[in-house]
């Protein structure tokens, strides 16, 4: 957004950690530009069958609401109370010890009292008194609770649209009180009335529609997977095979799209086709389950359960045997959490077992599905690959974990064991700010948009910050990450505040270091940059 | 506000124990009537409360991660951090009842040298941990009450928890916890700008009301000597089903009285439940075993998917000019 005025990072550092004089209750939502996202657009909306499209933006004083919005967003909401316990337990249950407070990504970078993650389910928590509880409806605000106005509904978008649902204040909270869940809630009820932003609406109908976020059309998958395969022959030599939608071949493999269309995902896809070559992996990847990313977590249960459909659809007609997902942050949230709930049982499916190292993933059993650093740190464990490190020693390295990975499933160990076997420098962040305290890049759950770049900045500034300390200690020029989101947001943070890190996938890494068979002399890395060896 | 709300609120019960302890009928009503009707108040609305969340579905396998999965065979696990398993969980369950393990980690954060800086932070956890654990003991010495003969576990509680022997009577050491885990609990609301900000009236009003309980037993203890046969008596007639006229009790009790039986009647619907709630907290109480075992959602919603056959059949062109594979020609 040329047009927004950004501030520089010596002036957006200066937050001021004071609550406002007048109550949380009694300070209206202000829409300062580069803080929130356009609307979703009206086009996105029909194309998911999703209410109230309409050409609105969250500035304009009408939002065009439904005329019986209120009943609408009580409705769902009493649904969602029997539907979901953590729902129901997390209005009631927080004791708003504060611990939660100074967890927030966006509450560090902005000082805004209502980014504490306590005060941002307050918001909600406010109504939920008032309409379902007896000492609300009785006592109103001596008990916190207040009336569902169009202000609220616009404080809930603006805050909720502020959350990249990281789960980082989770952790901290004596009662696992996860504002993701709160935040998903509140934008499931927002949806109802059609309030939401185009950064989530369209990938997820473009996701819908052709099978990824970008609306990519099959041959221009192919197109793209050959012009990767042509880079990969120019670097080492090797010319790799482009399996795609291919019947009979044993593993069906998913990436996020991001990989293969945005630098320096692409790289990181790259290291995926070189690695499965050099193994003779007997995989094919799909054009209709050609996302691994879900957009609808940032939606809705349902729109989750609607996009992940594909993958187990698809691995039933291509006839597979089991599946591999590559790195992606929230697609790893859907699959651990969500998937075999949702669209499972994979009965159609085998447990999966290396065909290389014969290891069988029994933490896979029921969803057949195994992350691609599980798989790579087991054929490194077990000898199967040649890695010359060397090749990255012009690269000093730092892992972000990925909020998802690191705190909804625990995969912390996989992708240290990669870095470290492919790379002679790798250094971690301060443990405050890794592993499940781990930082978010500030623009995850669908907020990495170019209008919304002040906020941005702001939420993912304790996570530069942190690199910026281990740059400074050691000299660390590259951020590795493990999550296709991250690949991309973090690059324009670090263009923001540590200029001197680029940022690659764990893969990335990993293909620099592979030593491939019938490779030619290696003398630049995935990226054309010259090695020092 | 709601602090000044919340000191109001207070000095209404004081009040209104001393009215009470003023009329010899309204005394008959506390000591007889009031202790069934608060006690039953706080146990049904206890189990209603604890029912009413059970009965909402999990329909999600959520639990917040905070260490090494069970992966790869020579991957260290940390299984109370990230439970596989029921029996991890339910470890992983006691670590956060017991020792407040989440608190435990708790740390701050603030900006210095131009960049967020994070120290450890226990004192949250320490206070709430002397807090939580001085009531417990509190609750269990007042058993002696309540049962004759005294049980040995009671009085030897007692003694372990005055073992300094200070002062006469001497002084328990949880009584100086409580009091001292109150004040920060206290203060840090007052005077921690954003914990102000976000508290609301019944946050203040919990802690003061537990305060009066404590202030005025500690009073009956140390300063105003209340007559123990008679407050036995008393007790052990509730104990028994046969409410006894109180006897000379004194205002102290009164107001005792009136602050516990408030408290009891009040906690179901407070967010003092979370005694009961933090049990059933999907993201603390599962285990991390989804991808490994199948669970089932009981309303599993039923959605619309876009199915292979729709995309070959509006992209089939586009499919067959890149050489892709296709159902139909």
């Amino acid at each position: 957004m040329s047009s927004l005025k950004i501030p520089k990072p010596d002036e957006l550092i200066k937050i001021q950690y004071r609550p406002p004089k007048t109550a949380w209750q009694d300070t209206p939502v202000e829409f300062r530009p580069g803080t929130w996202s356009y609307a979703g657009a009206a086009k996105n909306l029909t194309a998911l069958g999703l209410p109230n499209p309409r050409a609105w933006q969250p500035a304009d004083l009408d939002w065009k609401l439904p005329p019986d919005w209120r009943e609408i967003i009580l409705e769902g909401m009493k649904e969602r109370l029997e539907k979901y316990r953590s729902f129901r337990l997390f209005m009631d249950l927080c004791v708003r010890c504060g611990a939660c407070a100074d967890k927030c990504h966006f509450y560090i970078g902005t000082g805004d009292p209502k980014n504490m993650p306590v005060l941002r389910a307050e918001l909600l928590r406010s109504v939920y008194r008032r309409y379902f509880t007896e000492s609300g409806k009785r006592f109103g605000r001596l008990v916190g609770a207040r009336d569902l106005t169009v202000d609220v509904l616009k404080e809930w978008f603006y805050y909720f649209y502020q959350c990249t649902e990281c789960r980082r204040c989770s952790v901290f909270c004596p009662y696992g009180i996860d504002q993701a869940e709160i935040t998903m809630m509140g934008r499931e009820l927002l949806d109802l009335v059609g309030c939401n932003i185009n950064w989530v609406v369209e990938p997820a109908a473009n996701c819908f529609r052709t099978g990824n976020h970008l609306g990519i059309q099959p041959g221009g998958i192919k197109d793209m997977l050959e012009f990767l395969a042509d880079d990969i022959e120019d670097r080492t030599g090797v010319r790799v095979d482009i399996p795609l939608n291919r019947k009979g071949a044993e593993i069906l493999f998913v990436a996020p799209s991001g990989d293969y269309f945005a630098d320096p995902g692409t790289y990181t896809c790259m290291g995926y086709l070189m690695l499965f070559h050099e193994i003779g992996l007997d995989y094919t990847m799909s054009t209709y389950a050609s996302e691994g990313g879900n957009f609808g977590l940032f939606h809705s249960h349902e729109m989750v359960k609607r996009l992940n459909a594909k993958i187990y659809a698809e691995a039933k007609r291509l006839g597979v045997k089991w599946i591999i997902g590559g790195e992606c942050g929230h697609m790893w949230r859907v699959v651990n959490q969500y998937m075999d709930t949702m669209n499972g049982p994979a009965d159609f499916l085998e447990m999966p077992v290396s065909p290389i190292t014969g290891t069988r993933f029994e933490n896979a059993r029921a969803t057949k599905m195994v992350h691609i650093a599980e798989f790579t740190a087991d054929l490194i464990g077990n000898g199967k690959l040649r890695l010359d490190p060397r090749r990255n020693d012009h690269l000093r390295v730092t892992f972000h974990d990925s909020c998802n990975p690191a705190r909804a499933m625990g995969i912390l160990e996989e992708p240290r064991h990669i870095i470290r076997s492919a790379c002679n420098v790798f250094r971690e962040m301060a443990e405050d700010t890794i592993r499940e305290k781990t930082l978010c890049c500030g623009a995850g759950a669908g907020l990495g948009n170019e209008e919304n770049f002040e906020m941005r900045m702001r939420g993912g500034m304790p996570r530069a910050m942190a690199v910026r300390d281990v740059v400074e200690k050691f000299g660390v020029n590259r951020l590795a990450c493990m999550c296709a989101i991250d690949r991309v947001t973090l690059t324009s943070l670090m263009e923001y505040w540590v200029p001197q890190v680029s940022v690659m996938g764990v893969h990335e890494l990993l293909a620099n270091a592979l030593v491939m068979k019938g490779e030619k002399e290696r003398t630049t890395d995935l990226r054309g940059d010259p090695l020092s060896l | 506000m709601n602090l000044i709300g919340s000191i109001i609120a207070i000095s209404l019960l004081t009040l209104l124990a001393l009215g009470i302890s003023a009329s010899r009928d309204l005394s008959g009503v506390l000591t007889a009537v009031v202790p069934y009707v608060a006690f039953a108040v706080f146990l049904c609305g206890f189990v209603y409360r604890i029912l009413k969340w059970g009965s909402a579905p999990v329909p999600f396998r959520i639990p917040t991660t905070c260490g090494q999965a069970e992966s790869l065979r020579w991957i260290r696990r940390e299984p109370l951090e990230n439970p596989a398993g029921a029996w991890s969980a339910a470890g992983r369950m006691a670590l956060e009842v017991l020792l407040f393990r989440s608190l435990f980690r708790n740390t701050r954060v603030e900006i210095a040298g131009g960049r967020p800086v994070y120290g450890s932070a226990k004192w949250l956890w320490f206070f709430a941990l002397l807090f939580h654990g001085s009531l417990l003991v509190i609750v269990l010495r007042h058993l002696r009450f309540f049962v004759e003969p005294i049980v040995p576990w009671v009085d030897a509680l007692s003694a372990l928890d005055g073992f300094f022997e200070t002062g006469a009577p001497t002084l328990y050491l949880s009584d100086a916890g409580l009091l001292l885990a109150l004040a920060f609990l206290f203060l840090r609301r007052v005077v921690v700008a954003r914990l102000r900000y976000l508290s609301l009236f019944t946050d203040y009003f919990a802690l003061l009301l537990i305060a009066g309980v404590a202030v005025t037993g500690l009073a009956m203890r140390h300063v105003f000597p209340a007559d123990l046969n008679a407050v036995k008596t008393l007790t052990l007639g509730w104990a028994t089903l046969s409410p006894a006229a109180a006897g000379e009790t004194g205002i102290l009790f009164s107001m005792h009285l009136c602050f516990v039986f408030t408290l009891m009647a009040w906690f179901p619907v407070s967010k003092l439940m979370h005694a009961g709630g933090v049990f059933l907290s999907p993201t603390r109480g599962q285990a991390n075993d989804s991808r490994r075992r199948r669970h089932v959602n009981p309303w599993n919603a039923p959605v619309k998917v876009h199915t292979y056959e729709e995309y070959e059949d509006e992209f089939r062109d586009k499919m067959k000019a890149a050489g892709l594979p296709l159902e139909k020609e």
